[in-house]
């Protein structure tokens, strides 16, 4: 990455795109600071990469919920169990979490299969399980990497409903796409395209007319 | 708690994989604990032929009984010297006629006894190397009816350097075998931290604290470590048994030992487990 400024902002819902190796996965890490930048500066919500310690590095993550086109899901265990995983380890009381797990995939459209393993369940619905979990800690912001990668026209539609649906609650959402056809489905989102690492067009600057 | 659940939770999860680890700590402290068997029982032998260490002073013909006493309470004011036993003329020749029946044989008839009167010196435990012993002979030696002071001087060297050899090796590899314990217990945790890497993942993932991503691990350390440790202890002593039953006489570890052995394997496990989970943290 080089020379990239960007900002999203509270609430805003913005697509990231680019050809493969553009640099849309490594700014997905660089805001979730599974990567730190060799220079410059990755600020969320005033955690700064400059300055947030190794040790406080879950104080961001918690902030930033994760979605993957591989969903990266627990193998072997149920869709509860996947979210109730998430909760548990972030510290939920122990008996909050079946609660908070069901209601977390119930708001995600996805409840009759709860206590089916994620073996056993379609590309559609496992990545509603994945953004259930990725939802346990109310995170300010949602970043999705290429989440509709690997489904069907209808799945991916019911997906980016889903991501409208969130983001009408509040919630940032930033998801990275090479698919136009998509991006241009939804002319209300902000498009942002990086090539080779550089940011190349923001349609909120183009509007604005302002960096 | 949740280390707790996990740790068990790990052990239903890959009951084959945990047994594994543990098997493997077992086996290399096993070997430390034959080790240790062999040490102690090195170390009875060795304390047992220096128990024989002692003084022998010979003391001239026609000296007074009040130098004598004098001797033995000047000499009983050593810190080394443990006791002190006088054997006349008489009882140096009973002793002679007893242990050599050929030396009987020649002093049957005769009134002339040739064996002088003697004093044998014991000294303390841990004060019977060649340095304490040289001390208590060249003291004995100034007395002017004492006509000579032996110890057996190059019996008392050898055995000694064969301690020296004997505490340098035992020390030596005990510490190998304890590195090589180590380092094993340390692969098998590797193996147990590879086998959940999905499940550190995405606790990283959605911002888990990395004590909390830790504790697990460290307990399951802990526990295979304890477990090897109690492995290794049944093996060692079924070994004991076998050797003292079927082989040679041998005597079992203090159980201070054993209980040294125990939180070896506990911290070793604790440890390794550290190690191994610090390494993976940092790569993902």
């Amino acid at each position: 990455m080089r020379d990239v400024s960007l900002r999203v902002n509270k609430g805003e819902f913005a697509f990231l795109t680019g050809h493969s190796g553009s640099g849309k996965s490594t700014t997905m890490r660089l805001i979730h600071m599974s990567d730190r930048p060799s220079s410059g500066e990755i600020n969320v919500d005033g955690y700064s990469s400059d300055h947030i310690t190794q040790r406080d590095l879950w104080k961001v993550r918690r902030l930033v919920g994760m979605v993957f086109q591989d969903f990266r899901l627990l193998p072997g265990r149920t869709a509860l169990e996947n979210v109730a995983f998430a909760l548990e380890v972030t510290g939920t009381p122990r008996k909050a979490i079946p609660a908070r797990a069901n209601l977390l995939l119930a708001q995600v459209g996805f409840a009759p299969k709860t206590d089916a393993l994620v073996e056993q369940l379609s590309g559609g619905e496992r990545q509603r399980v994945a953004i259930a979990r990725a939802l346990a800690n109310e995170p300010d912001i949602l970043l999705a990497d290429e989440p509709t990668g690997n489904l069907d026209d209808q799945a991916t539609s019911e997906i980016l409903d889903l991501f409208w649906d969130i983001n009408a609650n509040g919630m940032a959402v930033l998801m990275a796409t090479h698919d136009l056809e998509l991006i241009g489905r939804h002319p209300n989102a902000r498009v942002i395209e990086l090539d080779q690492g550089r940011l190349v067009s923001d349609s909120n600057i183009m509007r604005s007319g302002t960096h | 708690m949740y280390a707790i659940r996990e740790a068990a939770a790990a052990f239903r999860r890959a009951p084959i994989l945990t047994a594994l680890s543990a098997g493997m700590v077992g086996l290399a402290l096993y070997v430390v604990g034959l080790f240790s068997l062999a040490t102690y029982n090195l170390r009875i032998a060795l304390e047992a032929i220096e128990e024989r260490v002692e003084i022998v002073v010979y003391i001239r013909d026609n000296t007074r009984q009040s130098e004598i006493d004098l001797f033995l309470t000047e000499i009983m004011d050593f810190q080394e010297v443990s006791n002190t036993k006088l054997i006349s003329k008489m009882d140096a020749l009973e002793r002679a006629q007893r242990d050599l029946p050929e030396f009987g044989q020649l002093f049957l008839d005769s009134e002339v006894n040739p064996l002088p009167q003697s004093i044998e010196i014991a000294l303390n435990p841990g004060n019977r190397t060649p340095e304490t012993i040289a001390k208590v002979v060249k003291a004995a030696q100034s007395y002017t009816f004492v006509e000579d002071a032996l110890y057996g001087e190059e019996w008392v060297d050898r055995l000694f350097a064969l301690r020296k050899i004997g505490l340098a090796t035992t020390t030596a590899a005990g510490a190998a075998f304890a590195m090589v314990a180590a380092l094993i217990i340390g692969a098998a945790l590797r193996i147990a931290v590879f086998a959940r890497r999905e499940e550190i993942y995405v606790m990283r993932l959605v911002g888990a604290r990395n004590g909390f991503i830790r504790s697990p691990f460290l307990l399951e350390g802990a526990l295979a470590g304890l477990t090897g440790g109690i492995l290794a202890s049944g093996l060692t002593y079924g070994s004991y048994r076998g050797v003292s039953t079927y082989m040679l006489d041998v005597a079992w570890i203090p159980f201070s030992w054993v209980g040294i052995g125990l939180t070896a394997g506990l911290l070793f496990g604790t440890i390794s487990s550290a190690v191994a989970i610090h390494r993976h943290l940092k790569k993902v």
